[in-house]
């Protein structure tokens, strides 16, 4: 499955991206040798620097699973950010509401809130597309505000602590809280919120592996994105194949509440994410849409959120938005050369 | 007017064009007949210099030119009026034939000036085409006097029509002959490429037959007949002699009865289809291609969208018609499709994977609730089996199907199917792109399928193949089936006859 | 509510629906001739900060707003190239260009202007507050007579609805796409410009709040007429406008006032069961064929 030209591609995109971004970086008066290497370099420091960096690249490959499912249907969800945010409200929700619940009851039941609400907000746009044809980038984008919206909604008016200047709600039972790892790694602090979410992303990467590639549900999937009129001929119900999908794939981002609210946090934080629903597309494509690319692109990413903190502090003028041209110039480059590669998970245009 | 001298021209691995030379003269209907792939298409797009020739040349008026793009043959009053509608269906009349040349500044179109050019030569040609409609109100043979309309306004004097009469009914193709004897009245040249006899033989002047790229003959209309041209149109070519033991049909497999389908645009693209298919017999459609033999098939193998589709499908005594494709599957319809690119693989995929493909819910392959999980071992064996009965070369089932040459993707869907054990095998150009060693492969295969009790309805427009595999031929024309005849017993010309249409009985 | 109340949200409903209105028509002559344009957030970005910086610098907003203009157009042509040559998929592109969008005038101002998005405050007397309104609803017209009674229109519409009869009728598609989007990009830079030297006097970050995609929504109601956009867009405008007002005195919670305009578009999406008035080719990449 990885042979030496699929990596050559994505590799390409990064250093073209790094080249450009070195011109901005002189554009703007810093040194980019420096600049690079105080933001690759702050990512790779123990126990913080690596630390942070998978506690970022955690919803990055919840996300970027998500959009991988997706375009192996043929679908380009753009609506990992509202899905997420809507799982990640359901998630604390539960926390909240079911605070006295012993925490072998509580977490399991946190975790299905997440899928369930990630799934449905997924679901959505997928039967949009299958029963009426709505263009699903333009529904998931709208899902995504109503989705903020909404969960802003009840955070305000619901379940604010009275008093409370920031935009958020009262914190989960103790129950629903999930360890962080540096309960279990010697010389690890407990400060950085790396937490369980980040094996439980591990785990879930070789789940929708073995979803993907060992399952019939799998398989009709990608058939359907590769080649809908030929997965048509073979029997398969194309329309139910889209809204799995994207159903798979709402839940799969949905389950970055998991890492924020019962890993970090402890309650629903409102606009918590940076954009990790639209990092999730740069993942996706940079990684090829497999879980293994997926990784190693969620850790470039979350390196580069985390080193981008440190250039922002620490260099005269480059401030840490540099990570997010880096990304833009990814994603456009990558999406240049996809089309000469061929399997990337053609747009589904009817049978 | 127009001559082609020498012209050759070749796609990638196919010769679409041989040595052509042909010679239409000014002021005559001259008409371009051959089947399907017989190059006459190529050889018009080259004389309206939508591609080049790799050798040869195009004269006109005398001179030879050098055509590199349909602007050129335009400024030289060629026109070209394609099989396929070149129209904005959002569009008036008049924006589409004035699109790409249109009159006025560039401030200001100037529509009512080519409105009123544009009436005034659809009532010269009586063409009855309002410039101010849009086009997507317009009927089909309305859609083709607009693109009749652009090739006038363009000023052409010598009109290339490919296949016109393909999509009408039998009363716009009367308006349309009767259109364009009027224009070779005024004075036009008319050059019609087509496969039906009874219309040559109706409006042209001469006529020029080709086959496989080459022209094989040349005839004034009045000096030739419906036969002469069937014959040479079909030709005499090595019949491919099937070993072929007496069929014993046994059980009725397949019932069809008043099986209708109507197209998008309103049109029937089958007509009352009934036939009936044994087990045990290897049941024909010769027909040119796009007589619907293709949504017959589809139709059958639950491809098509069941509320368009009316009549009776029965297997083996049970109607099928409101199941879906995956189901008829399950009760033993096989299907291989006449596109295998766009339908039959998945061609990034590999071989194993593509050898489940319609096959993905049944066990061994796919085990435990539901039948979700897919044993990777199964898979391989199964896929291993095919390759080797099949002689699918190179047999490595990693490899992707896009790989493997046209024949052995033939090979490996045609195993995929018959691994099946399949009640009903539905075929469609079982040997399109493969050479003769796995044309022959292929046939003695559907042989075998046939006698161990296999029903096969199969659809071909190579005349010698269908003829020669069948143990019933029947004949489809414009979604109907017009002929049931004994291959064995029957000449290809009469045959021909049948599917061109060239019988006076229409 | 009094007579005043109700002109005041009126003029502000115009006010609020310009940017809008710009970015919706600029998108409009983009997806007529087949080219998604889901950039139109990025490109907003780009013309606000352009204008911003330059008219800081020069002390013209005029200068400001030309500069807004080329920016916006260079940008899109970044989007055309990717589309229109290497055929990439043209969501992707465009959702390249808002992230992309999202961080360069933020990089650039901070070298600038040490700042840590935002450009210096603009005095008064260098703002236009009221130019791109004028230009915003004078273009609705200009656009429809450009689109129906213009060649360049007419190959537009060819190009977007049925490339292949357009490339058979000797239109270059290619030629005819790259206008289309540099031209959407130049508008929507000019609503970017109006929201940073008209309607308030300097670029913050992410000033356009997902304007670009309430545009693109509003291009969808409007079906992609350049009227019915219009309508549309004073639609959401009033729609904001009327939030703003009901903020702290009616009981209805904001968010749900702000939905309003997204849950509108899926229910149009929806509503067009199959046929759907986009331009047909729209999305597709275009291969020559000779």
């Amino acid at each position: 499955m990885k042979s030496f030209r699929d990596l050559l591609f994505p590799l390409a995109a990064v250093a073209a991206a790094f080249a450009v971004g070195a011109v901005l970086v002189l554009a703007v008066g810093d040194s980019p040798l420096s600049t690079y290497t105080l933001l690759i370099g702050s990512a790779l420091t123990w126990p913080d620097g690596i630390g942070y960096t998978l506690f970022y690249a955690t919803p990055l490959i919840f996300t970027g699973l998500a959009v991988a499912v997706a375009f192996r249907c043929g679908l380009l969800n753009i609506g990992a950010e509202g899905q997420l945010y809507i799982a990640s409200f359901a998630t604390a929700w539960v926390g909240i509401t079911f605070a006295g619940l012993p925490a072998l009851v509580l977490v399991p039941l946190c975790f299905l809130a997440a899928l369930v609400a990630g799934g449905f907000w997924g679901a959505v746009p997928g039967v949009l597309k299958a029963r009426f044809g709505a263009h699903e980038v333009i529904t998931t984008i709208m899902l995504n505000f109503i989705a903020i919206a909404l969960a802003s909604y009840f955070t305000q008016y619901h379940y604010k602590p009275p008093g409370d200047a920031l935009l958020e709600t009262v914190p989960i039972g103790e129950s629903a809280h999930i360890a962080r790892l540096g309960r279990f790694i010697p010389g690890f602090p407990e400060r950085i919120p790396l937490n369980l979410a980040f094996p439980l992303a591990l785990v879930t990467c070789l789940l929708v592996y073995l979803f993907l590639w060992r399952t019939r549900w799998g398989y009709e999937i990608r058939a359907t994105g590769a080649n809908a009129a030929a997965a048509q001929y073979g029997g398969i119900a194309t329309g139910r194949q889209i809204v799995l999908a994207m159903a798979i794939s709402g839940a799969l981002a949905g389950m970055v509440g998991i890492n924020e609210v019962l890993g970090y946090r402890y309650r629903y934080y409102d606009s918590f994410s940076s954009g990790y629903g639209f990092t999730g597309i740069a993942v996706a494509l940079l990684g090829r849409n497999h879980p293994v690319g997926v990784i190693l692109a969620s850790l470039l990413f979350g390196a580069l959120l985390r080193g981008g903190l440190f250039v922002d502090i620490f260099t005269e003028h480059v401030s840490k938005d540099l990570v997010l041209v880096l990304q833009g110039i990814i994603i456009l480059f990558v999406a240049a050369e996809a089309l000469f590669r061929g399997p990337f998970g053609r747009r589904i245009k009817g049978v | 007017m127009l001559e082609l001298r020498d012209i050759t021209k070749r796609f990638g691995e196919v010769q679409a064009n041989d040595r052509v030379s042909l010679r239409v003269e000014r002021g005559t209907i001259h008409a371009i007949v051959g089947e399907n792939g017989a190059g006459k298409s190529t050889a018009m797009r080259i004389a309206y210099g939508f591609y080049s020739a790799d050798s040869g040349d195009v004269v006109v008026d005398g001179e030879v030119r050098r055509l590199e793009s349909p602007h050129d043959a335009i400024a030289l009053g060629i026109g070209m009026v394609h099989q396929h509608f070149m129209l904005v269906e959002t569009m008036t009349v008049a924006e589409n034939i004035v699109l790409g040349i249109e009159p006025g500044s560039r401030a200001a179109l100037d529509l009512k000036g080519a409105e009123s050019r544009i009436r005034a030569l659809s009532e010269e040609f009586r063409l009855a085409i309002d410039p101010a409609a849009p086009v997507e109100d317009l009927s089909v043979g309305q859609r083709q006097r607009v693109e009749l309309l652009k090739a006038l306004y363009r000023e052409a004097r010598l009109l290339i029509l490919d296949e016109p009469t393909a999509v009408l009914s039998p009363q716009a193709v009367a308006d349309l002959f009767a259109i364009l004897r009027g224009m070779r009245e005024q004075g036009k040249t008319i050059v019609i490429v087509t496969h039906k006899l009874s219309e040559v033989l109706a409006l042209s002047d001469e006529v020029t037959v080709m086959r496989d790229g080459r022209v094989v003959g040349h005839r004034k209309t009045v000096e030739t007949s419906a036969a002469e041209l069937a014959r040479l149109m079909v030709g005499r070519d090595v019949l491919l002699r099937v070993v072929k033991p007496e069929s014993k049909p046994g059980e009725p497999v397949l019932a069809v009865r008043g099986l209708s389908l109507a197209g998008l645009d309103g049109e029937r693209r089958l007509d009352g289809v009934s036939l009936d298919v044994r087990a045990g017999e290897i049941v024909g459609i010769a027909g040119i291609e796009g007589n619907g033999q293709t949504e017959l098939i589809e139709a059958l193998a639950g491809l098509v969208d069941r509320k368009a589709v009316s009549g009776s499908i029965e297997l083996e005594g049970k109607g099928i018609a409101p199941l879906s494709a995956r189901q008829r599957r399950a009760r033993g319809i096989a299907h291989v499709p006449e596109d295998r690119h766009r339908r039959g693989l998945l061609l990034d995929f590999d071989l194993a994977e593509n050898s489940i493909l319609g096959a993905a819910d049944q066990p061994p392959v796919a085990v435990g609730p539901g039948r979700s999980w897919l044993k990777l071992d199964a898979i391989r064996r199964k896929t291993e089996r095919i390759l080797a009965a099949f002689d699918v070369r190179p047999p490595d089932p990693d490899l992707p199907a896009r790989a493997l040459s046209g024949g052995n993707q033939q090979k490996l869907i045609l195993g995929r199917e018959l691994d099946q054990e399949p009640r009903l095998l539905l075929v469609s150009q079982p040997t399109r792109g493969v050479d003769i060693g796995g044309i022959e492969f292929i046939h003695r295969r559907l042989v075998e399928m046939r006698d161990a009790g296999c029903a096969l309805l199969l659809v071909s427009s190579e005349l010698e193949e269908v003829m020669a595999l069948s143990d019933r031929l029947l004949v489809m024309r414009e979604g109907r089936i017009v002929g049931e005849v004994d291959p064995a017993r029957t000449s290809m010309e009469e045959i021909g006859l049948l599917m061109t249409g060239g019988d006076a009985a229409a | 509510m009094s007579d005043i109340l109700i002109v005041a949200l009126l003029f502000s409903a115009v006010r609020l629906a310009t940017p809008l209105l710009l970015a919706a028509l600029g998108g409009l002559y983009s997806e007529r001739s087949g080219i998604i344009n889901i950039a139109l957030e990025g490109l907003l970005l780009a013309g606000a900060f352009t204008a911003a910086t330059v008219t800081h610098y020069t002390g013209s907003p005029w200068v400001g707003l030309a500069a807004a203009i080329l920016a916006g157009a260079l940008v899109a042509l970044l989007h055309g190239i990717a589309c229109i040559q290497f055929k990439a998929d043209q969501v992707v592109s465009g959702t390249a260009i808002n992230i992309l969008f999202l961080g360069v005038p933020a990089l650039l101002s901070g070298a600038l202007f040490a700042s840590t998005g935002a450009t210096p405050q603009i005095p008064q007397n260098q703002l236009i507050p009221n130019l791109p309104i004028v230009i915003a609803f004078l273009l609705v017209p200009v656009t429809w007579y450009v689109l129906n009674r213009t060649p360049f229109g007419l190959r537009l519409r060819a190009v977007g609805e049925n490339p292949e009869a357009a490339d058979t009728a000797g239109v270059d598609v290619a030629r005819v796409r790259y206008a289309a989007v540099m031209i959407s990009g130049a508008l929507a830079a000019i609503g970017g410009a109006y929201l940073s030297i008209g309607q308030s006097s300097l670029f913050a970050r992410n000033m356009s709040a997902g304007r670009g995609f309430i545009a693109l929504a509003a291009l969808i109601f409007g079906k992609w007429r350049p009227v019915q956009t219009m309508l549309a867009c004073l639609l959401f405008g009033f729609a904001e406008a009327l939030s703003i007002q009901m903020q702290g005195v009616s009981q209805i919670p904001v968010q749900f006032i702000q939905i309003v305009p997204y849950v509108l578009t899926i229910v149009v999406l929806a509503g067009f069961i199959g046929h759907s008035r986009a331009p047909r080719a729209l999305g597709v990449p275009y291969q020559e064929k000779r």
